[in-house]
């Protein structure tokens, strides 16, 4: 198999003596989507937020790409272009209208032309039916369209991995379809995706493997399917037991 | 009420008008200058700085103007530094204005929530592109109201003036009343002039809140 797009080794992240997550290892390929799943508290933000260094971590190593990442704010800076990111609040900014939003980092921190960001922009939001909504504020959209307009303002900056942490947890009802498919298609695309959520059944559906997260651990690491037709500890069975699935 | 006395005093009243309206604006325009570089420095945490700051605000905001004022007119020369009534009176409105506005774009600041800088730092923007395109435009404008109140504040503030015995609206009456004995007809001017520069700024100002606010956030 090719060498890992991301590889953790040995990576622990402690809150001064609170251990929080203990020796996490694994790696995730080109094109791979991976869901990582666990209880609440389990560490499952903690571990995806360490991923592009918006939580610092104490040992191990991570490489991307091959490189090693040197826990410093200058690497971070480059590799975040590199790796998009997308929270479970959308926060979008309020003073900027959709089109800026999505065009900022690409003209201030990938330093590319406006006349080239734009058009992309646009279609992107066409791609989602968010058309017509370029010069609206985030105050006027929805939380789904609020969400959908994050995931397109990530991925304006071409990233080779994206990270979601949460996406719909809180969004209502209604609106966490159209998010939850527009990830979908972005794993047809082959975007290499770490995906932290509670729907299992899109965790089923997009997800290649799963990462089952237990206590600061990695439990399971096995394909999806086989996660969700047997699941491989008892603490993975009773999780899913207990998320009705 | 005696209107000869008032049409009689409206020359005197008219430069006191004015003088007061020049000194607010330089003081206002100055505390505002002050309090963004304080607030700025508070924000980012610029070491050094960031105590220096703390240390202005605490007394500023804890001493009354009429001693700053005493201190920099009085005081200060025994110090080697003389100053003319004037400027003691504007360096003394920017030394207290300087902590309200300060105070007033640093509760600005505060209203952004901090997923908006999480997002943005994972989009790869460095502190100082948050601050430029996300931090100070939304501070800005949510600090309005609070900078608006201000203004009111400081304007009525250069009544303490008095005491160093700049002609500004309030000194210009009690002269008027110590010399001619009108309370009443002068202190009605004063009341006048005051509400001639007060209440249409007042008005203004919110009106300006609103065009901000929906300059900024689109609503």
């Amino acid at each position: 198999m090719a060498e890992a797009l991301l590889s953790v080794r040995h990576l622990e992240k402690a809150y001064q003596k609170n251990v929080i997550l203990t020796d996490i290892n694994f790696d995730v390929h080109k094109g791979e989507v991976v869901a990582l799943l666990g209880r609440s508290g389990s560490g499952k933000s903690t571990l995806i937020r360490t991923l592009n260094g918006l939580e610092p971590f104490q040992k191990g190593e991570l490489r991307f790409a091959g490189e090693v990442v040197q826990p410093k704010a200058a690497t971070w800076l480059q590799l975040r272009q590199k790796i998009g990111m997308v929270f479970q609040s959308y926060d979008l900014f309020p003073n900027l209208t959709v089109l800026d939003n999505i065009c900022l980092a690409p003209t201030k921190v990938a330093k590319r032309a406006r006349a080239e960001v734009e058009p992309e922009a646009q279609s992107l939001l066409a791609s989602v039916g968010l058309a017509e909504f370029a010069d609206r504020y985030p105050r006027q959209l929805s939380g789904g369209q609020k969400q959908r307009v994050a995931i397109v303002r990530a991925l304006a900056m071409h990233p080779e991995m994206m990270l979601f942490d949460e996406v719909t947890a809180s969004l209502d009802p209604e609106m966490v379809r159209g998010v939850l498919d527009m990830m979908v298609d972005l794993a047809k695309q082959d975007m290499t995706m770490i995906v932290v959520t509670h729907e299992m059944n899109f965790a089923r559906q997009v997800a290649d493997r799963v990462l089952f997260l237990d206590d600061g651990t990695i439990t399971a690491d096995t394909p999806a399917e086989a996660f969700f037709t047997a699941p491989p500890t008892a603490s993975a069975k009773e999780f899913l037991a207990s998320m009705n699935f | 009420m005696d209107w000869t006395v008032i049409a009689q005093s409206l020359p005197q009243f008219t430069a006191a008008f004015w003088l007061t309206l020049k000194l607010s604006a330089i003081g206002i325009l100055g505390s505002l200058v002050v309090g963004a570089l304080v607030s700025l420095a508070q924000y980012f945490r610029l070491p050094g700085l960031r105590q220096l700051a703390m240390v202005y605000i605490e007394i500023s905001r804890n001493t009354p103007l009429l001693v700053q004022l005493f201190f920099i007119y009085y005081g200060l020369p025994g110090l080697g530094l003389k100053l003319s009534a004037t400027v003691s009176g504007v360096f003394g409105l920017i030394f207290l204005g300087g902590s309200y506005m300060a105070e007033a774009f640093t509760s600005g600041y505060n209203a952004i929530s901090k997923g908006q800088l999480e997002s943005g730092r994972a989009l790869g923007l460095t502190n100082r592109q948050l601050a430029r395109y996300v931090v100070v435009p939304q501070g800005l404008a949510a600090s309005v109201p609070a900078l608006a109140a201000n203004v009111i504040f400081l304007i009525k503030e250069t009544s303490i003036f008095t005491v160093i015995a700049i002609p500004e609206l309030t000194n210009t009456a009690l002269d008027l009343i110590g010399l001619y004995y009108r309370s009443n007809e002068y202190l009605f001017v004063l009341v006048v002039a005051y509400a001639i520069i007060l209440i249409p700024l007042s008005v203004g100002l919110t009106w300006l809140e609103r065009r901000v606010r929906y300059g900024t956030f689109g609503n």
